[in-house]
């Protein structure tokens, strides 16, 4: 492995409050150097980055790949080079497959299959109950042995209060996060959309903000009770931001994600019965999308993941009730929140870059997030300012639903290094 | 009454999915191309050439006796061939899907496809993928267009013109197709429109489409020119939305007491079948302030008019064709 020399880009890293010119020297797979003007050594490749950002790849604790069981839609393998393109280093598999993940050959599987991706890495989740089913809490110890990182029945809430609390006490011996899909399954039975003027008028089932809230209140008390660490999925409304500030205010140990599609679009782009624009939490109101991103800025929020969904075509082309929730975001996500959150003025660079890596590795004990010297050589860069046009037929997902498609977005991946090595560049074959 | 003559350069292109994205002369075009059509159906030979050799497929994914039949009955009384398919004992149950369904028809070089569906939305996905006319007979909650249409002309009928007019919607608004129609068309014609129901029946949000919320029957009567009682469906008290049909009946049934109280007489539609004694009680169903059949009879009238526009049809050949028609009967 060649030795690799940045040089001369804004390298942001808020692990260490590092925002400005230097040069970041990669070797043997760690970060060896960030500075003014770093020698390179003998054989070192040196990359001309100015004008680009530099910054810790970045990391997404809440992708779906499908596999094993829905292999047309994406692998592994497919997921770890669309989260390159992305930008991002790691990434978090939910164990939603089919057989779900809830054994430790299953998350052997994931991790065999992830070795070989050459692309991000890709740590798997373990399930918190057997099968998904919210009745039998699945064997912890095994799955975190096996290279699992958190747990999760992702897809469907712990509708049983008494799993959920046991669930956040049992998880404290390994210290891992419980990640929760908040949603009351009465109030939000068979809704396919936010519930509102919207779903009015198309006269569809709606999925009301308190479906959302009760769960995340009720999560919130459990944390509080039991001490456990709290991971609360894909947060889509104002009351669910209000909650969560008094739980952090009261020092509950709760972490919280975003969506960038939850960040930027709202319920009106469901008209048309268009099933890329549905998703579970649906896009909700514009009060939602500016609560939401006011509360990255103070950190009452302090993530953004993707929650990558992707689908095959003809998953997706049916009437709106019958199409599966959800839509890819790994290759936009960077390009969707540099246009919305910085140009849009809600955040700076080292500001967002901290809610795509610094935090998110924080949270799930990740190595990476950050530049030090020693760590994992784990890099994004990239160009903040160049503008392109969502072509969701050059993804490197196998899917394609995104309901950006055709949108001009500000903030293009340049390269992504995964353990010192390129896996992704762009332009590149 | 004397309309005013359907403008030749209006059209309603491909296809009809819904009142709401039409305009109040698209919908004036149609109540009015619909009345030359009443009258083919008071003839002896109740025919005019005017669909002959198209062919209409009638795809059911849900039950339907009435629209079915009435779609059925216009297709006929305009000379097109019909089929008629409905969900069981077709491929539809092999779990073959909309779009090939529909594919397979369009290979069987079939002009327009009259499709019923309990998805939301279903027919604007056919219609988007198929190159025949598409009429939205129902689907989901969304939109009946073709109800709510004829229950305009039942109520322009009776009073003569729709502007001004007071007209509240009665019953479970959230899960009905009939009364977003109805909302949406009688806005556009420049109607007064308000709903009442118990809150657990009104959708969210119904206030923003521009309509009036009403929580009891005796305020909507004291308001009203016209009711438009909507079927009460057992499943609802079975999903929790009100305690019992009884109760239903007791607090929101329009019964003659309610009636006589009203400031003035009310007009009454229903879009049927009814349940006499939950929504609707016998004596209103039945009384001279009823339109309920007055509408069924209307239906037909709106169905021909919309597959003649659709077919390419010109709003003044449909005045034109009635005393050619006659001359042939």
């Amino acid at each position: 492995m060649k030795p690799l020399l940045l040089r001369g880009g804004r390298v942001v890293d808020p692990s260490q409050d590092q925002d400005g010119l230097a040069d970041l020297l990669l070797l043997d797979g760690k970060i060896a150097g960030l500075g003014a003007s770093l020698a390179a050594p003998d054989g070192a490749d040196i990359i001309d980055v100015s004008g680009k950002v530099v910054a810790p790849g970045l990391v997404d604790v809440h992708v779906h790949l499908r596999e094993p069981g829905n292999e047309s839609a994406e692998t592994i393998a497919t997921g770890a080079r669309a989260a390159a393109a992305g930008g991002f280093t790691s990434v978090c598999a939910m164990p939603n497959t089919d057989p779900v993940v809830d054994n430790e050959a299953a998350v052997g599987f994931a991790v065999k299959q992830a070795s070989a991706a050459h692309g991000a890495r890709v740590f798997p989740y373990g399930a918190v109950s057997l099968g998904q089913k919210g009745e039998q809490m699945a064997e912890f110890a095994k799955l975190i042995e096996a290279g699992a990182v958190a747990v999760s029945d992702d897809g469907h809430p712990v509708a049983s209060s008494h799993l959920m609390r046991t669930v956040l006490e049992y998880a404290q011996a390994f210290g891992i996060p419980v990640a929760e899909h908040c949603e009351d399954p009465d109030l939000a039975k068979r809704g396919v959309m936010h519930e509102g003027v919207v779903s009015t008028r198309l006269g569809l089932k709606g999925i009301p903000a308190a479906a959302e809230e009760i769960m995340v209140a009720r999560d919130v008390s459990l944390a509080e009770l039991t001490g456990g660490h709290v991971h609360l999925c894909h947060m889509s409304t104002k009351g669910c931001v209000d909650i969560i500030g008094r739980a952090k205010d009261n020092g509950i140990n709760v972490t919280a994600e975003v969506t960038p599609h939850h960040l930027t679009l709202i319920h009106d782009e469901c008209e048309g019965y268009n099933t890329n624009a549905k998703m579970n939490p649906p896009l909700r109101e514009q009060a939602d999308v500016e609560a939401l991103c006011q509360a990255l800025k103070d950190g009452t929020v302090e993530m953004i993941a993707t929650d990558h969904a992707p689908h095959h075509y003809e998953a997706k082309e049916r009437d709106f009730d019958d199409a599966p929730f959800g839509i890819v975001g790994l290759e936009t996500a960077l390009g969707v929140c540099m246009t919305a959150l910085v140009d849009g003025g809600v955040l700076t660079v080292p500001q967002l870059i901290r809610c795509m890596s610094t935090n998110p590795a924080n949270a799930f004990h990740l190595d990476g997030g950050t530049l030090a010297k020693g760590k994992p050589a784990d890099v994004v860069v990239f160009d903040p300012t160049a503008t392109w046009t969502v072509d969701p037929s050059q993804f490197l997902s196998k899917s394609r639903n995104t309901p950006y498609a055709g949108r001009q977005l500000v903030g293009r991946v340049e390269r992504t290094i995964v353990a010192g090595v390129t896996v992704f560049e762009s332009g590149a074959p | 009454m004397i309309h005013g003559a359907p403008r030749a350069d209006l059209s309603l292109g491909k296809d009809l999915l819904g009142l709401e994205h039409l305009s109040a002369q698209q919908i004036e075009l149609i109540l009015d191309t619909a009345e030359p059509f009443k009258e083919v159906s008071e003839r002896a030979i109740k025919k005019v050439p005017a669909l002959h050799g198209k062919t209409i497929v009638n795809l059911f994914y849900e039950a339907s006796t009435r629209t079915r039949i009435s779609f059925e009955f216009a297709e006929k009384r305009l000379s097109a061939d019909t089929v008629n398919i409905a969900a069981s004992g077709s491929s539809i149950e092999k779990g073959e899907s909309l779009v090939d369904t529909a594919r397979n028809l369009e290979a069987m070089r079939i002009d327009m496809v009259v499709v019923r569906h309990p998805a939301s939305g279903a027919p604007k996905f056919l219609a988007e993928r198929i190159p025949s006319n598409v009429i939205n007979a129902g689907d989901g909650w969304h939109e009946h267009p073709t109800q709510g249409l004829l229950d305009l002309l039942s109520i322009r009928d009776k009073r003569g013109t729709l502007a001004g007019c007071k007209v509240c919607i009665c019953g479970d608004i959230l899960h009905s197709r009939v009364a977003r129609s109805n909302i949406w068309g009688l806005l556009k014609v420049g109607a007064e429109v308000a709903v009442c129901g118990p809150r657990s029946l009104l959708p969210l949000g119904i206030e923003e489409l521009g309509v009036h919320v009403f929580r009891r029957p005796e305020e909507a009567i004291e308001w009203a020119d016209v009711l438009n009682v909507l079927r009460l469906q057992l499943e609802r008290m079975v999903a929790g939305y009100i305690p019992s049909l009884g109760e239903y009946y007791r607090v929101y049934g329009i019964t003659q007491q309610r009636l006589d109280r009203a400031p003035k007489d009310l007009l009454i539609l229903h879009p049927g079948p009814m349940n006499r004694g939950v929504e609707i009680d016998s004596k209103v169903a039945d009384g001279p302030h009823s339109v309920i059949l007055h509408q069924v009879t209307n239906g037909i009238a709106i169905r021909m008019a919309i597959l003649y526009l659709l077919a390419g049809g010109s709003p003044r050949s449909a005045q034109a064709a009635r005393p050619a028609g006659e001359d042939r009967a």
